[in-house]
């Protein structure tokens, strides 16, 4: 029994994690309705605004979908991160941490296991509501092909790398870091241009706003929807900033980890 | 020495300082393998700190501690797997159920054949017929059972429980004292158990340690200790090193 146990990765560990959340989430109607629920809401508000500026505003008319196609792929940032570090909160909600530190289970593990509930979490949320988009407002986000992809893999990269982040946080500080959970990633709606082009920004600004690997995402999808241009070149620049946070974040998680070990942090998981 | 005739435990003066703090001052023990020891201490003796250093959950500031044969927490890897530990302050995730939490943790430390070895310890831990029940429906006795449970899943040669009766009525703590006997006759495992329970204390273990102030103030066999201190019952020699009384046989 114990030999696989001492392997360096085992995938049996990794799917039992990701088979805890899975029971967790199944057991609760109220964290399923959750899922779906504010991405739906903001879908709705954001659709009926362009509806609006549409009939207003020829740029609006001309580029269909850019606020909704916005708003599904800030959500598609937004829930990624949160999706992660939602997983791993309940952990300390639960009082569960203690039991998991002291098994088998590796950090790279665990952190794989966050990354798939993730994507789990975020599919239950957003499948939905891109077919309520092409219901609603003839909004096919799934009409993007390979350029999603391009889009949801950026955008799910530096979601979790703000996810491992906050995790490492939350070790070394218990819940008391809980907040940045929830509103870290509010600190990328302006900066990375979600709504509006870079270039409205000022310019000292803006080389902030280069240095987010979301930023060329929204550029990218602003070029596809209103140029029919995809921007090959800003999705590379993206992955390798993506590289970066996310080697950075791992490395900041590991300091983290060590120093709630040195500290008894993980004796002591609550406030 | 090699590592299957190294103790189940050894420290060496292990230490640790939080800020400027000292919860474990310089402490050194072995405890061969098999049998149980008790560590008993007041609050703030430095028990807890010991135990999550033996864990891999606390870095030492110095000093060392070897658990079945590896260096911990630097080699912990090696030996987490055929380690485990129960605490009534560390819980089950409460929305799952014993099955679920079972399946869980034998798939995190590696159990083969894990539907049968679910099967044999629900049938042991008299917990068959709540299988399917949420965790955090169960009674506070239950729980320990399941944490116990948890504790057991992988058949460990090392199992550290931290008070593992508190709050439990005296059926059940006697029934739980009973099943670590038995377990710890027919598997041979080393267990440390930190308890205020004296009675749960003189029953179960072979040797004890007193901590006090994060250092080892006595560490001998139950009878022993109540020998020298002249007293009748561990609660009595837990007052005199609490209390710093001097020895009373010393003191005649």
């Amino acid at each position: 029994m114990n030999g696989p146990a001492q392997i360096m990765f085992s995938p049996r560990r990794v799917a039992a994690m990701v088979l805890r959340y899975w029971y967790l989430l199944r057991s609760s109607w109220a964290r399923l309705t959750e899922l779906i629920y504010w991405p739906t809401v903001q879908m709705l508000m954001w659709g009926f605004l362009q509806t609006y500026l549409a009939s207003q505003t020829s740029l609006y008319a001309r580029a269909g979908g850019v606020l909704v196609g916005a708003v599904m792929l800030w959500d598609i940032l937004f829930r990624g991160q949160l999706g992660f570090s939602i997983s791993f909160l309940e952990e300390m909600y639960a009082r569960n941490l203690g039991n998991l530190m002291i098994s088998p289970l590796r950090a790279s593990e665990f952190v794989l296991a966050l990354m798939i509930m993730s994507i789990i979490r975020l599919a239950i949320g957003m499948v939905p509501v891109t077919l309520l988009a092409i219901w609603f407002f003839g909004f096919n986000l799934w009409g993007l092909g390979f350029a999603l992809a391009a889009f949801f893999a950026n955008l799910m990269l530096t979601g979790w790398a703000v996810g491992i982040f906050v995790s490492g946080l939350v070790l070394r500080n218990g819940l008391g870091a809980e907040t940045f959970a929830w509103s870290i990633m509010f600190l990328f709606l302006p900066l990375a241009c979600v709504y509006y082009p870079v270039a409205v920004l000022p310019g000292w600004l803006q080389a902030f706003a280069w240095a987010l690997p979301p930023t060329y995402v929204f550029e990218g999808m602003r070029a596809l929807l209103t140029d029919q241009t995809f921007r090959a070149d800003l999705m590379i620049q993206a992955l390798g900033l993506n590289a970066v946070w996310f080697a950075a974040a791992t490395l900041a998680f590991l300091a983290l980890l060590a120093s709630a070990r040195r500290n008894g942090s993980l004796m002591q998981t609550g406030e | 020495m090699d590592a299957l005739s190294e103790p189940a435990v050894r420290a060496d003066r292990l230490t640790k300082v939080y800020k400027t703090a000292t919860a474990v001052d310089g402490i050194s023990f072995a405890l061969p393998r098999g049998g149980i020891t008790g560590l008993l201490g007041g609050n703030g003796a430095g028990k807890t700190t010991t135990i999550a250093m033996l864990m891999g959950l606390v870095t030492p500031t110095s000093g060392t501690v070897r658990v079945l044969g590896s260096d911990m927490p630097r080699e912990r890897y090696k030996v987490l797997h055929r380690m485990n530990f129960e605490s009534p302050y560390v819980e089950m995730p409460m929305r799952l159920t014993i099955r679920q939490n079972l399946k869980v943790f034998g798939m995190l430390y590696g159990v083969d054949n894990l539907s049968e070895r679910i099967a044999e310890i629900a049938a042991q831990l008299d917990l068959a017929d709540l299988l399917d029940r949420p965790t955090g429906k169960l009674s506070a006795g239950q729980k320990t059972r399941v944490s116990l449970a948890k504790a057991l899943i992988n058949a460990p040669d090392l199992l550290l429980l931290d008070e593992p009766t508190a709050s439990l009525d005296p059926d059940t703590a006697d029934w739980i004292r009973t099943h670590l006997e038995r377990y710890r006759d027919t598997r041979g495992t080393t267990m440390l158990i930190a308890s205020h329970n004296m009675a749960e204390v003189e029953r179960l273990c072979e040797r004890v340690i007193f901590m006090k102030q994060g250092r080892i103030e006595d560490d001998d066999t139950p009878e022993r200790l109540l020998q020298r201190y002249g007293r009748d019952t561990l609660e009595e020699v837990f007052l005199d090193v609490a209390r710093g009384r001097e020895r009373r046989a010393a003191a005649q």
